[in-house]
């Protein structure tokens, strides 16, 4: 509860503004405005400066919510009330159907794709006949609860402050969850979240969607609040002014949306109202310095107001260390485990020309170490990539316990209880190594993102943030748990990628070169770490170049040269091999 | 419908088609080098064919001043960022480009504008005047954020559209304008009339390609282009000027742009804010060729002008909506063709 006390107090002094006496009330439309537009920066700060899809385009789910009810409550006289949830489905559903199309999108396309169908729809809402064309819908009725009707900016104000607060609550509610991690974890690509099962399409449409919503329910409440409703508000130009909300407050946080809002809409004011008096000028002097105040402002501060503010707080909220007793079902073991865990036969992966990996077979058994060595652009990480799936091979065969893998994404294969690493490492840097390793155990939790929105999730996540803090203590990173993963050594954030491995509970570890980057010390523990985890029925495939390492542990070596696997053994053989040899001095030495 | 009307249409699409396809080619550069999405090429439309209209008619444009201004601002931004080191031939150069270049081009103007000259000479001020914007316009908002990520920078060129549309409504006002023509020649063909201006408009498009092609396929400073474009940390070690290369693109960008503005000044009316509009059609047909292929950008861009020509004779009404979403069946295909695998770095 501790954590709420700065939203009641600001509830409390929103709620208190309009008693205030002496209050003019133009302030209190200012209020108003400033509320329907922290909805949806709120929802884009979700899509943007979380997820990391751009859009152009919310203006027109603006547009969907404030039509929808304008037709409904004009044309077939529908109470307002009954409107709202419909006025969210429209956009709702508009989304999915957008969102089919553009979430897939990459990098720019992404934001350009929903300038396009934000025009698109904004002439379409200037040319359809039953919404009115240019001219739109007037005489919608106003919100009413019995005999209040919600005529004046001073009663809606109440509605749309309330909106924007629980708004607030839910989103934050979601982000601080099993589904908030996975959808923080797209912006920096989706390979890593997808290995711990999160199916990034479906989490983009998620954000896609809730975005949507928050849009819908800002229109919902702006065609109430003035009661009269034409396309201008829901074009490109609004759009735009939007995201421009959304990056001045900051993208990433959901008070950036409502700071943004407030800055954006008392300097459109202040300009609009002074600057003609000032230069003698007419025209759109305004935007002119909004362009000028949006270029100065990215200049100094690209992250926009809110983490500059928080920053300079006196005081930091604490973290709170998980309780570690509370324990997650592990996965079932057969009892009588099979000897042979992972079966790779022939497999096979071409680029083009380029054979990657020459059909190369070998196994790993229960409770084994095998390390996969070769030079450099032997296929060693290809191999990797084959297995968990992030590449279809091109012939042959990988099994897990005997059952074919086949063309499974990297989701199901993690299912079967095979983690990995990366080479490269793919943490998120701006989110604490608690909540990065908590993405390990995506897949054991069970919370979706509606019981995370209302907090029904908090059983589910405890055992999930328990999880991962037992996991980063085993791995020796207790004293880290709660700095970002990004401020943490090279070798430290290698260790960490192991500890969000460790949380699915794998059979299997994959390892990509763990110890590069790790002090001798280190990689000391790092191996008493890997003989620890052998000791109690783990399987471990590494890739290394630190040929110390490797013959110190593990207990056969499969050696790759250009992608064809030249020598398999224990260490003992493969060091005096002579093909081991050749391959890595060039000549028989 | 009888062939005259569908010759005229396919006339009609192709010379707006071949605007577009300069926007679209402007945008593909500025993208491959500077990672910028050029949304205010619209306003280097607008600003290039208003100038033209204004000069033609007498007046003094505004944006000649603009000129200066913000040349100075990128003289003074050049000072700050060199205060370190203050070498006289760095400060002159410097000084030349953004302050001697723009007063010249600015006095020239307003002697020109007194003297009615002829239409080359307008055109070239125009072309001038908006391509000193353009140079300044990099220094002053996207070199500070060369590092920055493509949202950011997406952000910014937002915000300079906006300012740029502001400005463009204090010089030009509401009112739109039309200029004189290039080429008064005409010639018919069966039913078609081929006029001057539209022999222009392809001339200079195919001129444009193939100036483009050579340049990036045989200069050293296309070539500097281009491996700034593939990979900025690796220009800079074998000692290409990366900020060169993006003053290059955004000189290109913008005298294409003004050009474009001035072909089609005396067909259309043009208006402060049409840039916006037509620029955004360029931007259709560069990310239907994937803002990397200049001959695919090229061909979509006629075929968007034909899609706008044909429905705008079928349905007028609704040929906004058409062209923008004839986007959408694009990149959908382009998203089924390619999933999106590749990592983003921000």
């Amino acid at each position: 509860m501790r954590e709420r006390w700065p939203l009641i107090i600001f509830a409390v002094i929103v709620a208190a503004i309009p008693f205030i006496p002496g209050v003019p009330p133009f302030w209190i439309v200012l209020l108003d405005n400033i509320g329907l537009s922290a909805l949806v920066a709120m929802g884009l700060v979700l899509l943007t400066g979380v997820g990391g899809l751009t859009s152009f385009g919310q203006a027109a789910f603006v547009g969907f919510g404030a039509y929808t009810t304008a037709l409904l409550s004009t044309q077939y006289g529908v109470s307002p009330w009954l409107t709202l949830p419909l006025s969210l489905l429209v956009s709702g559903l508009a989304a999915v159907l957008l969102g089919l199309v553009t979430v897939r999108l990459s990098g720019h396309y992404l934001p350009l794709g929903t300038l396009a169908w934000g025009l698109g729809l904004y002439y379409l809402f200037s040319k359809l006949a039953f919404l009115g064309r240019n001219d739109g819908i007037s005489g919608i009725p106003p919100l009413s609860i019995g005999s209040l009707r919600m005529l004046d900016p001073g009663t809606i104000y109440f509605a749309i402050w309330a909106a924007v607060l629980i708004s607030a609550l839910l989103t934050m509610n979601l982000l601080d969850s099993r589904t908030g991690r996975a959808i923080r974890a797209l912006r920096r690509g989706h390979i890593a979240a997808e290995a711990f099962g999160v199916y990034a399409p479906r989490a983009k449409l998620l954000v896609f969607i809730y975005a949507a919503v928050l849009a819908g329910l800002s229109g919902w409440l702006y065609a109430h609040f003035t009661r009269a409703v034409n396309p201008t508000p829901f074009g490109a130009q609004a759009g735009i002014e939007y995201l421009f909300v959304a990056v001045v407050g900051g993208a990433g946080y959901v008070w950036g949306g409502v700071l943004g809002a407030a800055i954006v809409v008392v300097l459109k004011e202040v300009l609009q109202s002074y600057l003609p008096l000032l230069l003698h000028g007419e025209g759109q002097l305004e935007t002119i310095v909004f362009g000028i105040l949006l270029v100065t402002l990215l200049q100094l501060a690209p992250t926009g107001l809110w983490p500059w503010l928080t920053a300079r707080l006196p005081f930091k909220p604490a973290a709170k260390k998980p309780d570690t007793s509370i324990k997650l079902p592990a996965r079932e073991r057969a009892a009588a485990a099979p000897s042979v865990l992972l079966q790779v036969d022939n497999a096979r992966k071409q680029f083009g020309g380029v054979v990657a990996v020459n059909n190369v077979s070998f196994d790993v058994q229960a409770r084994e170490i095998v390390a996969l060595i070769g030079p450099n652009g032997a296929g060693k990480s290809t191999t990797f990539n084959l297995i968990t799936g992030v590449l279809p091979p091109t012939s042959g065969n990988i099994s897990v316990l005997g059952k074919a893998v086949g063309n499974a994404p990297p989701q199901d294969v993690v299912k079967l209880g095979i983690s990995r690493t990366f080479q490269h490492v793919k943490l998120v840097p701006d989110m604490t190594v608690l909540e990065n390793v908590a993405i390990g155990a995506h897949l054991r939790g069970h919370s979706n993102a509606l019981s995370s929105m209302f907090r029904l999730d908090r059983g589910d996540e405890a055992k999930l943030l328990a999880e991962a803090a037992r996991q980063i203590e085993r791995v020796g990173l207790g004293d880290q748990m709660h700095q970002l993963a990004g401020s943490l050594s090279l070798g430290q954030q290698r260790i960490v990628e192991i500890a969000r491995a460790l949380c699915v509970d794998p059979m299997l570890l994959l390892l990509d070169e763990p110890a590069a980057g790790l002090r001798h010390m280190e990689k000391q523990r790092l191996g008493a770490l890997l003989r620890d985890l052998r000791a109690g029925g783990m399987s471990v495939l590494l890739v290394e170049h630190d040929m110390g390492f490797v013959m110190d542990l593990a207990d056969r070596i499969v050696v790759l040269d250009f992608g064809t696997k030249i020598a398999e053994g224990t260490p003992a053989a493969i060091k005096t091999n002579p093909e081991v040899i050749k391959a890595y001095l060039g000549a028989t030495a | 419908m009888n062939t005259t009307i569908l010759l005229f249409l396919l006339q009609d699409g192709i010379t707006n088609g071949a605007i577009y396809a300069l926007l679209g080619l402007a945008l593909v550069l500025v993208f491959a080098v500077t990672r910028v999405i050029l949304i205010p090429q619209g306003e280097f439309v607008t600003y290039g064919a208003l100038t033209y209209a204004s000069l033609a008619a007498g007046r003094m444009p505004g944006t000649a001043k603009l000129a200066v201004v913000i040349g100075l601002a990128a003289f003074a931004f050049d000072l700050y960022a060199m205060r370190k080191t203050l070498h006289a031939p760095k400060i002159v150069r410097t000084f030349g480009l953004n302050v001697a270049f723009p007063v010249v081009v600015l006095l020239a103007s307003m002697w020109a504008a007194d003297q009615r000259m002829p239409a080359g000479v307008s055109l070239v001020l125009s072309l001038l005047i908006v391509a000193s914007i353009g140079l300044s316009l990099y220094r002053i908002v996207f070199q500070p954020l060369a590092h920055t990520s493509v949202l950011v920078l997406l952000i910014a060129s937002v915000g300079v559209h906006l300012a740029l549309q502001g400005l463009g409504l204090l010089f030009f006002g509401a009112e739109g304008q039309r200029g004189p023509t290039l080429l008064n020649a005409t010639a018919t063909l069966g039913s078609l009339r081929f006029t001057g201006q539209g022999m222009a408009v392809y001339g200079i498009t195919i001129a444009f390609i193939i100036g483009l092609w050579l340049f990036f396929g045989l200069t050293l400073y296309g070539k500097a282009l281009r491996a700034t474009a593939v990979n900025r940390l690796g220009a800079r070690l074998v000692g290409i000027r990366t900020t060169l290369s993006g003053q290059i693109a955004f000189l290109l960008a913008s005298t294409i742009g003004a050009l474009s503005g001035i072909l089609i000044v005396p067909i259309t009316t043009l208006y402060y804010d049409t840039g916006f509009l037509i620029g955004l059609k360029g931007f259709i047909a560069a990310i239907i060729g994937g803002l990397i292929s200049y001959p695919l950008t090229a061909v979509a861009a006629i075929v968007v002008g034909i899609v706008e020509a044909f429905s705008s004779f079928y349905a007028s009404n609704f040929k906004e909506v058409i062209v923008f979403t004839l986007l959408i069946p694009v990149l959908l295909l382009r998203s089924l063709a390619a999933p999106a695998v590749e990592e983003e770095k921000d």
